[in-house]
This record gives structure tokens, sequence and C-alpha cells, in this order.
């Protein structure tokens, strides 16, 4: 049966289970990159436990909590949007999707908030004020910035992914037969909301 | 099916027009053949580049006292040097080039699993390649830390380091997706019959490979995104100042650079498989041996990276740790020599330029590996660390292994690439100078190093002359060899074609396919029903 597919696959290059395992290989290779930056933060955290502690209570816990059930919400509306193509119905798909990248642009909103207070303070990478703080402060806040801004770039990847994806269903080009392209969108979408479940306890909820 | 009883011919894949002529049918091409040779003359270019780079920097030390150049110019030079031979020739090696030509015609497929994305991977090179290019050529000068960008001088100098990580970084992105591509290909386009245990050895290689590429390198990417970071935003990961920890910095680059190595070399040892088993005329010796043999190194290799730190601060337990697991690396690099060797006994040797060329990677690999153990037992590299023993370890198994490799390939599968045969006697002469160059040019440092003169150095002692000396006449013999190899190769591409499909009477799928191969290699997906290297009914 695998046998036969594959060479279907091969004539009519279009191969559902290949572009699947693709992404899933990607997401391994995501994961990775993020996994070193949870390394930096595991050393430094055993370095610096007390102040890492205390610079985490500096974090608004209340909006990271918003945007983990966000992004909780918008990574179900995504995998509702696949049954709904599965099933055949393209204005459910549409629909579940335009909710998905609202919730998105909501997240980086808030994103947005949770930096321009940090920065009106004068906390942010290579400022006066954190320069004058600790090592363990100085290294907390650092890898703060790196990763959620990290984290928000791959938000922004794949609004514009999922965009795409958009635009294709709309074109009928990925249809009730050929969703592979939706289903790929949705991993990468559920990478981003797993990547945030890690960050949220580390940075904001560890004591 | 062989030589001139080909009847039907189909126009190659080098006359083939689709939708683009000239030169945008080969910038725009999705073929997979044709982005291969994309790579492979951007690859050779670059790897020219390096060593004129090389041979100014021998003609810096032939003499104690300064030659041609300052300390600094030195510094950037053997850093560029580093960049350009590392991640512009050898980490995309064989891999981007044979492998993207050969790995599709050997498991029975018309082209890899995602051709566009294959494309992407080839701009994603050539961009790399331009911002590196861009950061010798502006601001304040070429990068002087070494082509491993060690913290915290990466983030004190002044020269333009920023460029050339960013580079570093467009290139492991270029990696990542061309091994990603490579394994979605093997496991999904096999002909139909070639199970895993089927398919030749070289796609093995190719496999092991192609999950370093993927495991590896996002976690270096990310770590030259830090140096970017600390330079440009003062975060301070790896400033000691600020709290940052440069070991760190080393233990998250060699977690990755030294994987790296078995990128380089592990499509080297898959294409000297190809050429070993088909000049002896035999089915390869212990095939499943070899074939886990590549995924062992592929996995050991994750584990080995602290040898590069005995040094720096480790703990002795970890030190001794990081010195057996090196050891077992042996186990099976030498599992696939000896296989070769077997292979070879009571084979019918065709003493032809290809098999040479995988004689010479033998011997040279054999000195390199033997070294690496000197260099991987505790003790011992305490003694020679960052001496030239270092240098000549590594040249011995990049270039010597990957890079004659890379030319051992080059001559094997010349004649399929191309359909045209090139001068089999001169490229016998080639090698044996390029063999000759190359050991009067690398042996001296094994002994400038016991003698203890430092690497990265562009002056030293007056005791250590001699072998210096040597060394510098030992890369001008290197050069007029490449010289030679190359002219040879690159006239007889523009010889008239020949009708040989398989001049060495190879077994694999290639050879019998025309040479050149046609666009989509195989008007009919082969059913594959022996294994790979038996001879045929």
């Amino acid at each position: 049966m695998e046998q036969n597919s594959a060479i279907h696959a091969t004539h009519e290059h279009y191969d559902p289970i290949g572009s699947k395992l693709g992404m899933w290989l990607f997401i391994f290779t995501e994961i990775l990159l993020f996994g070193a930056l949870f390394i930096v933060y595991s050393v430094y955290r055993y370095r610096h436990p007390v102040e890492f502690h205390l610079a985490h209570q500096e974090l608004n816990v209340f909006i990271g909590f918003v945007n983990t059930v966000i992004l909780l919400i918008s990574s179900a509306t995504v995998a509702m949007s696949i049954t709904a193509m599965q099933k055949g119905d393209k204005k459910m798909t549409l629909i579940l999707l335009g909710i998905t990248l609202i919730l998105a642009f909501v997240f980086l909103v808030n994103k947005y908030f949770e930096w321009g207070a940090k920065i009106h303070h004068g906390i942010y990478p290579g400022s006066e004020f954190l320069l004058s703080l600790s090592q363990g402060d100085i290294l907390f806040f650092g890898l703060y910035f790196f990763m959620t801004g990290l984290h928000a770039i791959h938000i922004i990847v794949g609004m514009v992914l999922l965009g795409w994806v958009y635009v294709r269903v709309k074109q009928n080009r990925v249809n009730q037969e050929r969703y592979v392209f939706l289903e790929n969108g949705g991993l990468y979408w559920h990478l981003v909301d797993l990547i945030w479940i890690f960050l949220f306890p580390l940075f904001y909820l560890i004591h | 099916m062989t030589g001139n009883t080909t009847i039907h011919r189909m126009p190659s894949y080098l006359e083939y027009e689709g939708k683009y002529k000239g030169i945008l049918g080969w910038l725009l091409s999705t073929d997979h053949k044709r982005i291969a040779l994309l790579y492979l003359y951007s690859q050779t270019f670059f790897f020219l580049a390096g060593v004129v780079m090389g041979i100014f920097m021998r003609l810096e030390l032939i003499a104690p006292g300064q030659q041609l150049m300052q300390a600094s110019t030195y510094n950037a030079l053997f850093t560029v040097h580093g960049l350009t031979m590392i991640f512009l020739f050898i980490i995309p090696g064989l891999a981007a080039s044979f492998g993207n030509f050969f790995l599709p015609i050997l498991i029975g497929a018309k082209d890899v699993a995602f051709p566009k994305l294959n494309l992407f991977s080839w701009y994603l090179f050539i961009g790399g390649a331009l911002i590196i290019l861009l950061g010798m050529f502006t601001g304040d000068g070429p990068p002087d830390t070494g082509w491993t960008f060690y913290a915290p001088y990466s983030l004190r100098t002044n020269t333009n380091v920023v460029l050339s990580v960013l580079g570093a970084f467009v290139l492991g992105f270029s990696s990542v997706l061309t091994g990603l591509n490579f394994i979605v290909t093997i496991h999904r386009m096999r002909a139909p019959g070639m199970s895993f245990f089927k398919m030749p050895l070289f796609i093995w290689a190719m496999y092991g490979t192609s999950w370093i590429q993927l495991l590896a390198t996002p976690v270096v990417g990310i770590t030259l995104v830090m140096v970017i970071f600390d330079r440009v935003m003062g975060i301070g990961f790896f400033d000691p100042a600020k709290g940052g920890d440069p070991i760190l910095y080393q233990h998250l680059f060699w977690i990755y650079s030294h994987p790296a190595v078995y990128i380089m070399i592990l499509p080297a040892m898959g294409a000297i498989t190809e050429i070993v088993t088909t000049f002896s005329n035999r089915v390869v010796f212990g095939y499943k041996a070899i074939a886990l043999s590549s995924l062992a190194i592929a996995f050991v290799g994750y584990l080995v990276w602290g040898h590069h730190m005995f040094t720096s601060g480790m703990s002795e337990t970890s030190r001794w740790v990081f010195s057996l697991l090196t050891f077992l690396v042996a186990i099976p690099s030498a599992i696939k020599v000896f296989n070769w060797s077997a292979t070879m006994y009571k084979g019918s040797l065709d003493l032809q330029p290809p098999f040479w060329w995988a004689m010479a990677f033998m011997f040279v690999f054999m000195i390199g590996g033997l070294t690496g153990l000197v260099l991987g037992s505790v003790a011992t590299d305490v003694h020679v660390h960052d001496t030239m023993f270092v240098v000549a370890h590594f040249h011995y198994i990049v270039f010597g292994g990957a890079g004659l490799a890379f030319f051992a390939a080059l001559h094997y599968w010349f004649p399929k690439m191309w359909g045209r045969m090139y001068n089999k006697q001169i490229a016998n002469i080639g090698l044996l100078i390029v063999f000759i160059g190359f050991n009067t040019l690398y042996f001296p440092m094994f002994i400038l190093g016991i003698m203890g003169m430092p690497r990265r150095y562009y002056d030293y002692l007056p005791q250590f002359a001699t072998p210096n000396y040597i060394s510098t006449i030992g890369s001008w013999i290197l050069g007029v060899g490449l010289i030679i190899v190359l002219v040879n190769l690159f006239r007889a591409k523009k010889a008239s074609p020949e009708f040989i499909d398989n001049p060495w009477n190879g077994r694999t799928l290639e050879w019998e396919i025309q040479s050149p191969p046609s666009l989509e290699n195989f008007e009919e997906i082969p059913v594959i029903e022996r294994g790979p290297y038996d001879l045929k009914k």
C-alpha cells in the first residue's frame, strides 16, 4: 500500500505523507533551536537562583496568562479548521482560520504593551538601568527579551503562513482532497503554541 | 542496456529546455541535477579561493619573522580561509553536489521530494556566501576570530563579526533544508522493491548525514544569533562582565560543530564505498556493517563535543567520559576501513583514476584518524592542544578525507554527469602530485606540533624553521597538482561526447541510465529485485 502511494507520488509530485513528514522534521529543528536557549536558561538560572527568582516577580503574570489562553484557543480553532476542511466546509474553514489570525494579532498587541511597559521602566537589553543591576538580572531580562522576542517572530511567521493558507483555501487550491498545506500550517501553529507553553512557566510562574 | 547498445536516447538534462532558456534555465531550474551542478561550480570556486588564501598563509610562514603581512592581516586571513573552506566548501561538500545529483538516481526516483525547496536551499547557500563576502569588504575589515567565533573575543573585536556570523547562520538554514529534503526523499521515493537494506551504501551515508544536518545545525544557528545580539544589543549571554559564560559558548558551538565533522566525512565515506566496490568487481564486504556504521558514526558523533574543551576548564570526570566517547567513534570508522580492505581482498582490481583517488583517501584518512586518537586522549591532548599538530590532524581529516573523496567522486561520476571522459593518464599524474604535495604540506605540521609550535601564530622561533620551510614548498606542489587535476577535468568537459553509459562496469542504478541522464532520469521507474551490488544475471 505504502509502495503504491510512493509511485503515485513521483508521477503526480503530490505526496501528502511526505509533506507532513517534512513539516514534522522542520518542527524538530525548531524545537532544537529553542532547546539550546532552554539550556542557556537553565545554566544561568542554576548560577543565579536568587536574582532569577526576584527578577521574575517583575513580570506581569496576568498578561502572560491571557496570552497563554489566547494561544490555546487559537490552537483549537486551527485544528477545527482542518476538520472543517476535511468535511468540505470551506466557509467554516475560512472563518476558523480568520479567528486564529485575529487571536494571533491580539497576542502581539498584548506583547507590545507588556514589552512597552518594561522598556518604559528602562528595562531592555543594554540599557543603563539594567546594567546597573546584578548579573543575574541582566541575564534574566536578556533571556526574557530574546526568547519571547524570538517567539514573537515565530508568531509573525505563523501568521504569514496561515494567511497564505487562507488565500489558498479561498482560491480552492487547498480543498477537501488536497489539504496538506492547511495541515502543515496548523502543525506550525501548534509548535508556536507549544513553545509558549514552556516559556510561560519558565519566566512567569516558577518560584 | 550498457555502452553503445542503447538505441533510444532522450535529450539529456544538459540540453533540455524547459520554461526558461539560457542562464535562467539553470538559475530557476528545479531539476536536482542542475541544482547539483550549481552547487558543484560554486563550491569549487570557493575551494579555489580558500586554496589561494592558504598558499598566502604558508608563504608568510616560510621563514621566521615578518614576510608578507602584518599579524592582523594574518589573523583575518586564517579566519576567512577557515570560514570559506568549512562553511562554503566542505560542509555542503559531497552532500550538496553529488548527493543532490545521485541520491534520487540511486534510489530510482525522478527528483527529490521537494524540488522547489531544493533550489531555495541553493539560494540560501549563495545568500550566506554573499553576506560573508560583504563582511570581508565592508565595515572595519574581515573578522579575525578564527572560524569558531569564540567568545568573549568575538564580542570585543572591532572587526566585522556580525556579518560573518549572520552569513554562517543563513548557510546553516540551507544545510537544514537540504537534510530535510533528503530524509523525506529517502523515506518516500525509493523505487518499488528497494527496501532500506537494498539501498546503495552512498544513500546510507547520506541518510546519516542528513540527520546530523537536521539535528545539529539549529543549535549552532541559535548560538550564532546570540553572538549577534550580544554584539549589537549588549545582552551579555557570553560576556563574562555581564555574568555570561564563554565556556558555555564553546559547548553550544561544538555540540554542532563536532557532528559537523561527520557531515563532512560521512558522504565522503559513502562515495569511497561505491568506488571501492565498483573497481574491486566484487559484492561489497559487510554491507550491513557499513550501512549501520554510518548511523553509528552519526549517533556517537553527537556525544563527543567535549574533547574540544579538555584544556578549557572541565571536570576530571567529564574529561575521561568525553575521551572514552571519542574513542568509540573510531570503531564504526574502522569498520568501514576494514570492510573496504576486505572488499578489495581477492577482488579483481581495476586500477582506474577514481580507484587511485580512493586509495589516496584511505591512506591520509587513516593518518588523520589515528592522530585523532592522540587528540582524543586527555593526557596527550594537553601536550599538543592548540599546536600545529591539531592543524595537521584536521587537514588530514577534512582536506585529506573529505576533500580527496570529493575529487574521487568527481572522477568516478564525471562520465555520468557530462557524458565525456577525461584523460586518465593526466588524471593519475595529477593525483600523484596532489598526494605528494599534500603530505609534504601537512606532515611537517605534526612534527612542529610535537615540538611545541602553537597554531594561529604568524611568526615563530628559529628552531621551527626547517619543517615550516618544507611545508610551504609542499603547498606549491599541492597547488600545481590541483591545477593539473582541474584543467584535465575542464578540458574533458569540452571534449566530444561519447556513449559511455557504464565506463566502470558499475552495478548501481545510475549506471543503468544514459550519460548524461535525461531530465526525468528514468523513463520508467525501475523495479528493484536484487541487492545494490549483486552481479547481474
